[in-house]
This record gives structure tokens, sequence and C-alpha cells, in this order.
């Protein structure tokens, strides 16, 4: 297996596989029938899960080098860019593509059991084997090109599973709005690798992360009288990109009414692995971000807002699924936190352990939707604890994951992520480090108020929901079993090796100064995960976690009546909260109303009022004008024009005379 | 290869335009059938272009040249080189697709329509293969007469508005090009544009007004804001071949006169204005795109998406000198490579888009967004394929609509980080008036009556609009052939531009 061009066939295979599968499921679905395209697809995405296995264990257990390698020459321009397309796999990319195979799998799997009644399943399947594809070829990429083919790839995809339902007007309101936001952030990703081009001269990896360090104090002037330092400005750009496509303030809106599409794509595309993407990109990016700490300390600043106040509104929503998209997008701020304070290898652990319990809460969510016939509002579920054991007991591994209950995957990931910004000297570190500590206690009390309100408790679904009430299908629990094993062990057994042990378990794929090394600073004090539960115990994130689920307990099994009597007291902080901080409703009438009306403006008085009907047909009108009084001179009298002569003729002399 | 397949490739179509037309109006089936077979011969006799084509070389080739006019020293000479070879396969190539386009849906003087096409393609070819510039003037104005004819007489309600704004508007544009053409002539003692281009002394003043008549004529074209008001209106009016032939290929003609005449004959009249052309390249992307935003007839969102892309053309042409005062060659050459595939992906967006308009108009007769909703229902393959065209027109990686687009942005950024800036926005812009149209037309629930009686496409349409999103998808992941071909000459062309004339 050390010979690289075999290698190379086992990468082009994780990718090609599930492409096949997608094609074999798109176009000739109304062939192969619905149980040929599952199969097509599953044993695309399998096949990509056990090689992705292989060379996991290659890279990181036997240590072999990392692969980089072109496939095919993109494009040789005569300016000299060469872009191609290539894969450059190192254990970074090791990591993700295990993540991404294994829930991309789960999720085909559990499909069946989700979508067995939809017409659309084919495409469906269709779809998410495309989606695989896309994924994967951005996390392999070995340069910007193929980085944005794969991001954008994702991004059109995610567009049609969030309009799949595509009679329904809501859902296709929230793929328009989901793609339209993305491109947002991809207007800063694309100028961020121009910017890249003209300071480096090539978009393939390598040259770029070796050509950056001599960047370092080199300005440009954007306008006069500024200079911006040629590093920050591009790593912020491709973080305007990484913010949309990881969903941070103030481009999140898009990522809750995404839920409007089926649940086994929020789980693995707007939970595990596509929202994930933009952490990725800037932990593969870490040799650029490194240089600018302005770029980290804006990095860090707004992963923390993300944290804390997308977490409150995880608070006050009723919807099963939104509950869970909120989670997200405040564990992506997380994510993104440990990103900004150089702990790059905590973002991506955290990335991959809230891949298997975020992924899990959302089939978890998904099979209680499937039990109550597709009613999402938790406030009509409540007992469901002793219909559904299994989605009981894997909702509760979840959830405890969420909340970083010591032992669980959640736990170590986070701790690592509060420890590290603790521990990190950048400007804004105080702040963020307030908002992830606080983040913790609301985390604990949404998700179990969530938990609570669905399992426990009054039942208080209706009559006819209740008779029908039952576990779901093993297509759906079988998934979410296998999901619930990582999401309690996989943080013990890797939060050693891939965050503080030597030689390190990202090898040479994560870039870290030594004065912003943070984690290094944290591996000092590292004596195993044991260790590191016990250490917990003296630490506040736990209790504050401890705090939220108590008072969870206290709201919703307790006292019911308490959250509304505390809501009374809050009417105007709840309001907020309701509103969304006012984002959409903002950029509802600020952005897609302006730019209608902006739009408009532009066509009736420029096109129609000044283009046409001044110039153009003002000219045609004018001529007209022009030769109607024209016209009467040429009356065709003689005497007129014998007339005019001699006025002329008068006219000159006396001109002549005078002069 | 000794046949003359530049002369092939515009005569042949002509006089089988002339068979044609000698068939009559009362053998309709006959008539299609002839003028596929003269279309696709036409295509096959152009593909060696690509096959023969000799990419190491800027020289022109399959050149051919004889005595037109000895009085006045004008020859019929042809050639083609990187820049013009791949335009005239496009245009042989969509000529074929608007003659099926056109099978069930004209009923009326089949002869004529189809003729009238053929017509238009050897003249079309003539324009991009003519190095004479005299011949080129005479191909540049025979084009507007077919296009005149197929907008009035198989046009919509207003379309004598349309030809009349559509005629005069181009008319005055070129009149004084012909006028630059022939002082340039006077002044070189030869019309062939090799010459010209050669030529070593010319005056700033000169420059600029050469420049100047030159732009005039090209601008219209294009169409560069603010002369493109013709467009919209002729797009709107014209039947759905007349539509893909205009965007696909005519409109390119204006970006290939930059290319061919303005940048190597007056490279510092050029250098002069560039910074207008920009700007006006600018205001096209982000104007023409609110604009565009909020249009009720699908035609005219596709004919002011049209205008936007077109932008990219004129500013990657025209970015290349604000490149070159800065010293970089290589985005110069980048700008302008991006520009020429822009004209090529477009070629074929923008006319699947005017055919996927034409797909629905045969069957309900609107134009209208309003009046449709939820086509994905009833036309399921459509929808599939318009959504992909869609994307396209938005720029997404993996299909050609992505590949000039972001050769011109990476070009732009070194020359000026706000070129780029401008032209990125198009990537929200695009994305936002050609979705919203999706989400209108393709999406949502049946709206009403005629979208529930709507049958999906056929095998003809479905062959139509098959064989181009196999072009945009080739293209767009793998566009090395295409710059391969055009590489030497786009660095010869830089080169001459940077090398001045005073």
């Amino acid at each position: 297996m050390d010979n690289p061009v075999n290698m190379q066939s086992v990468y082009l295979t994780i990718v090609l596989a599930p492409l096949l599968g997608s094609l074999a499921a798109g176009l000739f679905g109304w062939k192969i029938g619905r149980a040929g395209a599952h199969w097509a697809t599953i044993l695309g995405v399998a096949i990509s899960f056990l090689l992705s296995l292989i060379v996991f264990k290659h890279l990181v257990m036997d240590g072999a080098l990392p692969f980089d390698g072109t496939i095919y020459t993109w494009l040789v321009s005569g300016g000299g860019l060469r872009l191609e397309v290539g894969f450059r796999v190192d254990e970074l990319t090791a990591v993700m593509l295990v993540v991404v195979t294994f829930v991309s799998l789960m999720v085909h799997i559990y499909t069946i059991g989700y979508m067995h009644e939809d017409p659309g399943y084919t495409r469906f399947f269709s779809y998410i084997a495309l989606f695989t594809f896309a994924m994967l070829m951005l996390v392999m990429a070995n340069n910007f090109l193929q980085l944005f083919f794969g991001w954008e790839g994702v991004g059109v995809v995610s567009y049609l599973l969030i309009g799949f339902w595509f009679k329904r007007e809501s859902a296709i309101y929230a793929s328009l709005k989901a793609f339209l936001v993305n491109r947002v952030g991809d207007f800063g990703f694309v100028l961020g690798i121009a910017a890249i081009y003209r300071y480096c001269g090539a978009l393939d990896y390598t040259t770029v992360f070796q050509k950056i360090p001599a960047l370092a104090g080199q300005t440009l002037s954007l306008w006069p009288g500024n200079e911006w330092s040629v590093i920050t400005l591009i790593c912020i750009l491709l973080f305007i990109g990484a913010m949309s496509k990881s969903a941070q303030v103030p481009l999140h809106v898009w990522l809750p009414d995404s839920m409007e599409g089926p649940t086994p794509i929020s789980a693995l595309i707007h939970a595990a692995t596509m929202v994930t993407a933009g952490i990725f990109m800037v932990a593969r990016m870490s040799p650029i971000f490194e240089y600018s700490e302005t770029a980290l300390s804006v990095v860090l600043v707004i992963g923390s807002i993300t944290a804390f106040f997308m977490g409150l509104l995880g608070l006050v929503q009723n919807d099963i699924k939104r509950v869970v998209a909120y989670s997200t997008l405040s564990q992506l701020g997380y994510m993104t936190v440990a990103l900004g304070a150089s702990a790059y290898a905590a973002g991506v652990f955290h990335l991959m352990t809230h891949a298997f319990f975020k992924a899990l809460l959302f089939l978890g969510a998904g099979s209680v939707i499937i039990a109550m016939h597709h009613d999402q509002d938790i406030r009509h579920m409540g007992g469901l604890r002793k219909y559904m054991p299994i989605t009981y007991w894997t909702g509760l591994i979840g959830s405890l994951a969420l909340i970083g209950f010591p032992g669980f995957s959640g736990f170590f990931s986070k701790d690592a992520i509060i420890s590290a910004v603790e521990a990190s000297q950048l400007p804004g570190a105080g702040v963020a480090y307030v908002a992830v500590l606080s983040g913790v206690f609301v985390t604990a009390l949404y998700s179990f108020r969530m938990f609570f309100l669905v399992f426990h408790g009054q039942e208080r679904m209706d009559h006819h929901t209740r008779e029908h009430l039952h576990e779901t299908p093993p297509v759906v629990t079988v998934p979410l079993i296998a999901l619930a094993i990582p999401s309690m062990i996989v943080g013990a057994f890797f939060v050693g090796p891939m965050l503080f042990e030597h030689p390190g378990f990202f090898g040479h794929s994560i870039f870290v100064l030594p004065q912003h090394d943070v984690l290094g600073e944290m591996a000092h004090h590292w004596h195993g995960p044991l260790a590191f539960v016990v250490h917990s115990l003296s630490s506040p994130v736990l209790w504050l976690a401890m705090a939220g689920l108590g008072t969870a307990y206290l709201f919703y099994m307790v006292w019911p009546n308490l959250p509304d009597l505390v809501l009374a007291q809050t009417g105007l902080f709840y309001q907020v909260l309701m509103e969304k901080y006012g984002f959409d409703r903002f950029y509802d009438s600020f952005f897609a109303g302006g730019g209608r009306r902006f739009g408009r403006f532009l066509w009736q008085v420029g096109d129609v009022t000044l283009i046409d009907g001044v110039m153009v047909n003002g000219t045609a009108k004018a001529v007209g004008w022009i030769s109607s009084i024209v016209r009467y001179i040429q009356s065709g009298f003689l005497y007129h024009y014998a007339f005019a002569m001699i006025l002329g003729l008068l006219f000159l002399l006396g001109w002549f005379l005078v002069a | 290869m000794s046949l003359p397949l530049l002369s092939l490739v515009i005569w042949l179509p002509i006089f089988g335009a002339v068979a044609v037309l000698s068939l009559g109006e009362h053998r309709p089936v006959m008539v299609r059938r002839v003028a596929f077979g003269i279309a696709a011969a036409t295509f096959i006799l152009s593909l060696p272009l690509f096959t023969g084509f000799d990419s190491t070389s800027y020289a022109m080739q399959f050149v051919e040249d004889a005595p037109w006019i000895p009085t006045f020293g004008i020859r019929y000479s042809l050639g083609v080189d990187g820049i013009s070879a791949p335009l005239i396969l496009l245009t042989t190539l969509s000529t074929i697709l608007v003659v099926l386009a056109g099978w069930e849906s004209i009923q009326y003087r089949v002869s004529q329509y189809m003729a009238a096409f053929l017509v238009m393609e050897g003249v079309m070819n003539g324009a991009f293969a003519a190095m004479d510039a005299i011949l080129f003037y005479v191909f540049w104005e025979g084009m507007l007469i077919p296009m005149f004819l197929i907008i009035g007489i198989w046009g919509g309600p207003r379309r004598i508005y349309a030809t009349i704004k559509f005629f005069l508007y181009t008319f005055l544009g070129s009149v004084f090009m012909l006028v630059a053409l022939i002082y340039l002539g006077y002044l070189t003692g030869s019309f062939n544009i090799l010459k010209i281009q050669a030529l070593d002394h010319l005056g700033l003043t000169a420059q600029v007004l050469i420049f100047i008549a030159f732009m005039l004529a090209f601008a219209v074209k294009v169409p560069m804001w603010p002369v493109h008001t013709w467009l919209p209106d002729a797009h709107v009016e014209a039947p759905t071949g007349g539509s893909v032939i205009l965007a696909a290929i005519m409109l390119k003609m204006g970006g290939y006169g930059f290319l061919r005449l303005s940048l190597p004959i007056t490279p510092d009249g050029s250098q002069l204005l560039s910074g207008l052309m920009i700007a006006l390249s600018l205001i096209a992307v982000v104007y023409i795109g609110f604009v565009a935003l909020v249009q009720q007839d699908m035609k005219k969102l596709i004919a002011y998406s049209s205008i936007s892309h077109m932008g990219f053309v004129t500013l990657g042409t025209f970015a290349a000198f604000t490149a070159l005062s800065m010293g970089s060659h290589n985005a110069a050459v980048l700008g302008v490579e991006g520009g020429v595939v822009q004209m090529v992906s477009h070629g074929f967006i923008s006319g699947a888009m005017f055919l996927c308009v034409g797909v629905l108009y045969d069957r309900v007769h609107s134009r209208l967004i309003s009046d449709y909703g939820g086509v994905a229902n009833t036309m399921p393959i459509f929808a599939t394929l318009m959504v992909l065209f869609a994307m396209a027109n938005s720029g997404l990686p993996g299909t050609s609509g992505f590949v000039g687009e972001f050769m011109v942005i990476l070009g732009a950024f070194q020359a000026n980080v706000w070129y780029a800036f401008w032209a990125a926005t198009s990537l929200i812009l695009g994305a936002a008036y050609t979705l919203w149209m999706v989400k209108r037309v393709v999406f949502g629930p049946i709206g009403n009556d005629h979208v529930a009686a709507l049958s999906d496409i056929n095998n003809r349409e479905f062959v139509i609009l098959g064989v181009l999103a196999l072009f945009v998808l080739l293209l767009g992941l793998w566009p090395a052939p295409l710059v391969d071909m055009m590489r030497e000459s786009v660095s010869h062309l830089v080169d001459q531009i940077g090398h001045s004339k005073l």
C-alpha cells in the first residue's frame, strides 16, 4: 500500500464511489427502482467509508507520509497560472474522511426508514450521495480551486435538499435564502482566493503555505490613508466564507430555516458535515491564519458571539428540530472560538465529537418525529420514554455528550476549547472566555429542557397519536445505536493523541506558531483522560453544566409553571429572543426588499426613463421635432427663398463691415 | 488538409439557404430536413478547426487569400486564431440547435425561417474569419439583415419597434467603424487586418478617435451600459431561435471586435480610455444585476443577465491595461483569456436559458414569471435541466459559467482590488435573480391550470438541452482544451497591447 500510485487510486475511489452511486440513482432511478437506488448509493458510500478507514490507519496509525498529488490539469493560463485537480491527504483529511463517510453511511441507512413513503425517494438518495462526493472533494483538495468547487458543490446540494419538498413555499423560501446567504460568504471567499493568487502567484496549498511567511509585514492600501496587512486581509476574506458556511453571526440566518429540509439531511449536512466545512477550512489554512493575530481575534470574537447568543435562542424554540439547530449554531461557535485561540486541533476534535452526537440528536429527533406523525412541536410531546426506549437512551447519550458530561465525548472537546481560550493571550480572549463559559450553562439548560419535555413528564399529545406511538424500525434505530457508541467513547480515546501527546495526531497538517501554542502549554498538565475527568470536578465548567441541567429539571419536571412565571418577568428579553434579535426582519426588509426597490429604481428611472425615454426615444423625437420645424422653411415659394437669401447677404455684409 | 474550410463554413450555409428557399413553402418537412442536413454538414466541416488547430502558434491558420476588389486593394482573405476558432465552432453548433428548436414551433414560412438562420450562420462565420477589414465590415453589417427579418417576421407583437430599435442602434454604431477602417486602410496601404495591426506609428489623437469609432460599434453589440436597451426589447420580441443566436453569437461580435481591432490597432488609445471601459463594465455587472432582479418577463430577465455577464468580457479585456501598467503580464493574459472563455460559456448558457423559456412558451404562450409556478411537478426532466442551467448562470464551479468569471476576478484583483470587488458581486446578484426566477417558475405548488396541463420535454427538446448541458459541464470540469487553444493568441495579443505606437 505504500506505493503512491496505489494510494492515488484508493483516494480516487473514495471520491468517485459516491458519485457513481449518485449518478446511478439520479439518472437511472426510474430503471433500478427504489431499492436499486438505495443499494447503489449505500454501496458507494460504504466503499468510501471502508477505504477511509484504511487511509486513516495508513496515515495515522502506521505513520505513512501524507499524499499530495495531481489528478488532472484543469487549466493552464498563458500567464503561467496552473490550476489542477488533486488530492492532499494528510492526518487532518483522514479524520474528516472517516467522520464524513461514517455519518453519511449512517444517514443513508436511516433514510430508508425515514423517507420510505416519499415519492422523491430515489432523488433523495441521489442528492445525499452527490453531497458526499462534493464534501469529500472539499476535504481532499490540495488547492483553492478544488476547495471552492467542493465548497459550492455542497452548497448547491444543500440548496436542493432544503428545498427537497419543493411544493412547500416555506421550503423553497428557505433553500433560496440558504443559497444566497452562502453566496455572500462565497463573495468574500472568492476575493480571498484572488488575493492569495495575487500575492502568492499560485493556488496550490504547498506553494501558498511556503510563500505566506514572507508576506508578513506587507501591506495594501484599500483606500487612501489606510494600510491593510495583506495576510489579515486574506484571512478575513477567507473567514467571511467560513462564516456563511459554518453559520456564524451575522451570516447564520439560513441555518435555522434550513430545518425545512427532511431530517436526515439536517443531521448529515446541517449538523455533522457541511456546516463544519468552514471550521475545517480555517484549520487547513492554519499556516495562513497563524500569521495574523488581528484575524485570529476576529475569529475568536465572532465565534464567541455565536456560541453564546445563538445558544440563548435555543431556550425559546418549540420546534424540536429548531432547538437542535440553534444548538448546532452555538456549538459551531465553540469550534470557531477554538480556531481563534489557535487551538485548531481542539476545534477539529470538537467538530468530530459534535458530528457524532449531533447527528445522533438529529436522527433521534427524526425518530421522534416519525413516531409523532410529523408533528415537531415539543409542547405536544412528553413521556415518550416508555414508548421509545432506544430513542430515549440514545437521546440521553447524545444530550449528555452535548452538555459535556464528564466522560462523554463532548466533555473532552468542549473542556479543551474552554481551557484553550482561558490560556489564550489574544485580544478578545477574555470576552470569549466569559462567553464560552456561560454558554455551558445555556447549553445544558436548552438541551435538557428539550429532553424533559420530549421524553418525560405529562403525555401531551392527542389521543390518536398516543395510540400509535411505538419505537421506530431497525433501519432507524440501528444508526442511532451506531452513532451513540462514538458519542460516548470517542472523546476519551482521542483526546490525548489529538490534542496533547507527542508525536501529534495531526502531524504537520496543522501549523501553530510557538507563541500561540495554547494546546502545547496545556500538554504540560496532561496526565491522561482519567485525570482530565477528575480535574474537571474542580473546574467551573462542570458545575455550570450541572446547574443548567438542574435548572432544566426544576423548570420542566418539578415546577412546570415556573417557566411561564419567569417569562412574565422578562417580557422584553423574551421578545428579543423570539424575534431572533431581529436579524431576519432586518435582512428581509433591508437586503431583499431594498435590493428589489433599488433594482426597480434603476430599471424605471435609469433604463426606461433616462436611457430609453430621454436618450433613445428622445433623439428620435428631437429629429422629428427639428424636421417638423425645418419643414416650414421649405415652403416651396420662390419669394420665400429669395427673401431668405437677401437677409443672409445683408447679414454677411454687415458682419464684414463691422469687422 | 487542402479544403478551403473557412470558405466552406461561410458559403455552404449561405448557398444551402438558397437551396432551402428554392424548396418553397409547401414542403415544410423536407425543408426542415435539408436545413438540418446543411447545418450538420457545416458543423462537421468546422470540426477540423478544433482537431487540426495548432495551439502552439498565434499565427493565423486555415488561411485563404484571393484578390476581391483589386482597385482598392481589398482582398478576400480569411484565417482564424485561437480566439476566433472557438467562436466559429460555437456558431456552427448553435445553428444546429436552433434549427432543431424551430422544428415544431415554427409553422409560418418555414423555408424562409430556416434560410434566414443558415444565412446568419454563414455571415457570422465570415465575420469571425475575415482577415480583411472591408470584408469584415461587409459580414458585420450583413448580420443585421437576417436578424432584422427574423425578429420582424417571426417576432412578437411589438416586433416592429424592436426591429427598428435594433437596426438603428447597431447600424449607427457601425458606420463610424467603417470610416475608421477606411482611414486605417488608407494609412496602411492595405486593408489586411494583420497589416493594420502592425502599423508602427499612430498619433494619440488618431488612436483615440479610432478607438471611439470602434467602440461605438462594438459597445452596442456587446452591449455595454448605457447602449444596452435595444437588447431586452429585441430578445422579448424575437422568436426563440433568434434569441439564442442573438445571445449566443451576435453579442460575442462586440467582444471579438475589441480583441481583434480596437486593442491591437489602438493600444495607446485603449489604454487611455480603459478606465472608462472598466467603469462601464462594472456598471453593467452591478446595475444590470439589480435591474435583472425585478424583471417580470423571463426573456427580459435573461437578456439583462446576458448584459451583466458580458460585463465580465469587457472587464477582463480592459483590466488587462491596468494589470500591464502594474507590470503584471500574467494577470493581463489571465483576464483576457477569462473574457474569451466567458464568451464561449455564455454562448452555451444563455442559449440554453432562452431555449428553456422557449420550451415553456411553446406550451403556455407566456413569458411572464407570474404565469408559472410549480413547473417541476409536471415537467421533472425539464426542471432538472433548467435548474442546472440556472446554476451555470449563477456561476457554479463545475459548470462553464464559473470558469470565465473566476479567471476575470483573479486577473482583475491583481489590477485593482475594487475591480474584483464589484465584479464579484455578481456571485450574489447572479444567484439572486436567476434562482429567484427558478423558485417562482419551477418550484412551488402547481400555479394554475396551464402548468397542470404541461407535458414534459420530448426527445427533440431533450437532445437540444442535453447537448448544451453536456458542454456546460464539460467546459466547467475541464476547460483546459479551450484555454490551450487560445493561449498563444491571447499572449500575443497582450504583447501587442503592451507595445506603444506613439
